[in-house]
């Protein structure tokens, strides 16, 4: 698994908090959401729309979109292109999404 | 694609990393205006990824961080978190930013997006807890997270070695690293020594990574048949080594085979492309300049051929040079008085690659019909071949008859090994293969950002 070191290699900046489906997890300013979730021991953030099956982050280059999740209500968000907010939600993304028509 | 947008430059680049930012130093010393699109937060591409906030650690990290400081001080216009998705064949560009959209046009037009990692399909890489080295990367440079636990490495390749030092050296840990490469390789490799032997600095690196891997207790296995299982996450890994089958626990697994250029920009703007026998990818067709096949698009760095950062840094500004020369801001022999010394330097950067070629020279897949190829999609390597003896011919063909490589990544993940399945299911040579034919947008965006571009910023 990806941890943080007990020594940090990056300079401290302080620490804040993200939600996956409503458990806190802290995270470092300048982390990206996947690389949060990561350390936060999360490594599954979506089922696939075509059959259901677990999926992660797996390139973090915002290539893959195997990260995609549900952040602050926006659905199919590539987590690892996505720096992480004080308080943000994350939420797993389960299968295809609605199409959301706003008036 | 039509809009009202009056913002030009001499130069836009298109990706931050060595070849990138060199070419923007090289045009505004000449004078050209220039407007960088990134889409991540700072530049420095993956190699240099977020080293103004790590700081350097030896030599190389020094003298990076001396190009992206000059960067800095350029007066290049840059635009970070910002995702290009479409080029028109004029030189107009446009990209989302903070969820706007926005257009420029420049008067050249540089690619630098640099490379993807070679996908390395084996039974269970979708699993949660697979993620490729680069990534694991990206993770420690970024968040400056390691690997611990039962966390191992496989495959092949340079990025591999330095990775594993990397995060060793920073208290990571591994449970060992899985040696895919072909053995003889060794062999094929060392007519190529004498030239490597120029970069005998890079060289000696590479064989001091891997005595630094073995004195940190990392056991290095030579294996093959790799298998990864769990339920419903990655708990274990399966694979032959000396003779036998081994299972072993596994709670990450991070594999490796290359990296190819990222075609999918220079695809969808029709530009020629060639096939690279000994990395075995496609790569833009690109003149002594960086000019494509298209007069005022230029291609630098790795996108154009995997070179490595200095020889990236050498194309980059050769192109920047080439437009300055083409816009009248420099005369044709100040022009090529500048590129000596840079053709020379790109030469010696180069000469290591042959035998790094040959040494991690790709290998084909061999996949059983059930592994998945097309990540997106769930198009397994089974369903390949069916479409393949019912009648596909190329990639192409290949989405209508499976949906391969039409899923959100667009074929980034699959394009490449989608071609070997077909090519050993038709017994022909894999260049002889279509490939996918990209089309912008080449990132997903939304109905909202497509639908703000006619209107008023």
């Amino acid at each position: 698994m990806l941890t943080r070191p007990e020594k940090p290699t990056l300079p401290e900046t302080g620490a804040l908090s993200v939600y996956f489906d409503g458990r806190a997890i802290t995270a470092r300013p300048g982390d990206s959401v996947a690389a949060a979730l990561l350390a936060g021991g999360v490594t599954v953030t979506r089922q696939t729309p075509v059959t259901g099956a677990a999926r992660g982050p797996y390139c973090m280059m915002g290539a893959c979109f195997d990260c995609l999740a549900v952040v602050d209500g926006r659905p199919s968000v590539q987590t690892c292109m996505t720096q992480v907010r004080d308080g943000m939600r994350i939420e797993r993304q389960d299968g295809a999404r609605e199409l959301a028509i706003e008036p | 694609m039509s809009t009202q947008d009056t913002r030009t430059a001499d130069l836009i680049i298109v990706g931050g990393g060595p070849a990138g930012v060199s070419a923007a130093i090289e045009a505004r010393s000449h004078g050209l205006s220039v407007l960088l699109l990134d889409e991540n937060a700072a530049p420095g591409g993956r190699i240099w990824q977020a080293l103004e906030t790590r700081g350097a650690k030896d030599a190389d990290d020094a003298e990076a961080l001396r190009i992206l400081q000059s960067y800095r001080t350029c007066g290049a216009e840059a635009h970070w978190r910002a995702t290009v998705w479409a080029i028109d064949p004029d030189g107009t560009v446009y990209w989302s930013e903070d969820g706007a959209t926005r257009s420029a046009r420049g008067g050249f037009v540089l690619l630098a997006t640099g490379t993807t990692e070679r996908p390395l399909p084996i039974p269970g890489w979708t699993l949660p807890g697979v993620m490729t080295v680069g990534a694991a990367q990206i993770a420690l440079k970024t968040a400056g997270l390691v690997p611990s636990g039962n966390t191992w490495m496989a495959g092949q390749g340079p990025l591999l070695l330095l990775y594993a030092v990397q995060a060793l050296r920073a208290g990571g840990r591994f449970a060992g690293v899985l040696d895919l490469s072909d053995p003889g390789a060794r062999w094929a490799a060392l007519p190529h020594l004498p030239r490597a032997a120029r970069a005998f600095t890079e060289l000696r690196k590479g064989l001091l990574w891997r005595r630094e891997i073995n004195r940190a207790g990392v056991q290095w296995i030579r294996a093959s048949e790799l298998l990864a299982e769990g339920e419903g996450a990655l708990s274990r890994i399966r694979f032959r080594a000396g003779g036998r089958e081994r299972t072993v626990p596994a709670d990450l697994l991070l594999l490796h085979d290359g990296v190819i250029p990222s075609v999918q920009i220079t695809r969808a703007l029709g530009l020629a492309h060639s096939w690279d026998a000994a990395q075995r990818c496609w790569k833009p067709v690109t003149d002594e300049w960086g000019v494509s096949s298209l007069p005022n698009l230029l291609l630098a760095g790795d996108g154009a051929g995997v070179g490595g950062a200095l020889a990236a840094t050498c194309a980059g500004r050769l192109a920047a040079l080439g437009a300055a020369c083409a816009l009248g801001r420099i005369d044709a022999a100040t022009r090529d008085t500048a590129a000596e010394a840079l053709r020379a330097a790109r030469a010696r950067h180069l000469a290591l690659r042959p035998f790094l070629d040959a040494l991690y020279a790709p290998r084909p897949p061999q996949l059983d019909d059930a592994t998945l190829v097309c990540r997106c999609e769930e198009v397994t390597a089974g369903q390949i071949r069916v479409a393949a003896k019912i009648g596909a011919l190329g990639l192409n063909q290949l989405k209508a008859f499976t949906r391969c490589g039409m899923g959100p990544c667009q074929g980034r993940m699959c394009g490449a090994t989608a071609a070997e399945v077909m090519a050993a299911e038709r017994g022909v040579p894999v260049e002889q293969i279509e490939p996918y034919r990209t089309r912008f947008p080449t990132k997903p965006l939304t109905l909202g950002e497509l639908a703000a571009l006619n209107q008023d910023a």
